[in-house]
């Protein structure tokens, strides 16, 4: 799946996937799956780097929401990682975070809502949070790298803590242009 | 080797979990949920009642997160096959610990009985096989359900998919609790974790 790839003019503020590393550690995540995204690179290349943490790379997103519900039977705790338009392949399998009430924290970045090249992108763009809302999972949205990070530091002591199925949607505009 | 399924349903998971000691186990949606309560309520199992094509990666993740225990992933061929995407993340994933077998009677038992893949030449374990899986098998008797019974309690080298027929035919239902986060607070009970 093609993704936005990172502005090439960061601030050092912006190392937003190292933050989101840290943060997910401290909150003792030792499973983490996603299907690629451009905009999740850091983070995907960080996490298969930690030996503390089993990686998952899928074929499908709906798959990392039944690893993480398995995952929690045996008492880890688990992250998934997709790009918005892998949120339509989950709705079905959602209700096993749902009706299980099993702590699930989806980081989903955005396509199709800003400055996107690729028609295709926006449909489910605008199904996203309104699908996901509809099965029963919270979504969160972040605009800023410094929100992102304070957001998902919040959404994981929701899911893990609270027992929450949450969906922290990271803004394109944040993530940066697909250059093509 | 005989080519038409003749084994009875439970009478295959009865002899699969006779001697199961500490083996954890996920059934998948429909009759593999009625097959394992068919054999006795379990603190290690947990019961799928939705969440199709889920079963087998449920027991990745748990097979991950418990590196020490058997896992086992009992499924229907319906069941699998809306999850076939996910053999070849198991077969990535390679886990020791992980087994899957499905309960193939060629047909999708809880809606009709109407004909599936597997009856019409789609392999689960070729599939398996060519994702990487350390064994695979189709099983037609009772002697061999015994003898996989044995082999699955042992440790293997990666993941194994091993498929049995069964005939096609609905026994009376054993249904286990459908209250998803009690067999969830009692599974994690089961391994030492508190509930929330």
């Amino acid at each position: 799946m093609h993704s936005p790839q990172p502005n090439s003019e960061t601030r050092a503020s912006d190392d937003w996937p190292s933050e989101l590393h840290r943060i997910l550690k401290a909150a003792d995540v030792r499973q983490m799956s996603y299907v690629p995204d451009a905009g999740h690179s850091q983070l995907i290349r960080m996490f298969s780097a930690d030996r503390d943490v089993t990686t998952n790379v899928l074929t499908t997103e709906e798959e990392g929401i039944a690893i993480a519900a398995g995952a929690w039977l045996g008492g880890q705790r688990s992250v998934l990682l997709m790009q918005s338009s892998g949120v339509g392949n989950c709705i079905n399998m959602l209700s096993l975070s749902a009706i299980g009430r099993f702590p699930l924290l989806m980081l989903v970045t955005m396509r199709g809502e800003w400055a996107e090249f690729n028609p295709w992108q926006v449909p489910m763009s605008r199904a996203t949070q309104p699908s996901l809302e509809a099965i029963g999972l919270k979504v969160m949205r972040a605009e800023t790298a410094e929100d992102l990070v304070e957001t998902v530091e919040s959404a994981a002591s929701l899911a893990y803590e609270s027992d929450q199925q949450i969906a922290v949607l990271i803004g394109q505009r944040l993530i940066g242009k697909k250059k093509w | 080797m005989p080519m038409q399924a003749q084994l009875d349903r439970r009478a295959v998971v009865a002899a699969l979990l006779k001697d199961r000691k500490d083996t954890l186990v996920v059934s998948g949606l429909g009759s593999p949920t009625y097959d394992l309560h068919s054999v006795g309520d379990h603190d290690g199992n947990f019961y799928l009642w939705g969440a199709m094509g889920g079963a087998a990666l449920i027991g990745l993740g748990l097979a991950q997160a418990q590196p020490g225990k058997r896992v086992l992933g009992l499924t229907g061929d319906g069941e699998q096959l809306m999850g076939l995407g996910g053999i070849a993340t198991i077969g990535v994933a390679r886990p020791r610990n992980l087994d899957i077998v499905v309960i193939d009677n060629q047909h999708f038992g809880e809606t009709g009985m109407q004909a599936s893949h597997t009856g019409r030449g789609v392999d689960l374990t070729a599939i398996a096989a060519a994702c990487g899986f350390a064994a695979t098998g189709t099983v037609w008797t009772l002697e061999e359900v015994q003898r996989l019974a044995a082999q699955i309690a042992e440790p293997a080298e990666g993941p194994r998919l091993f498929v049995i027929k069964v005939l096609a035919e609905n026994p009376p239902r054993s249904l286990p609790s459908r209250d998803a986060v009690f067999i969830k607070n009692r599974f994690r009970a089961h391994l030492g974790f508190a509930a929330a």
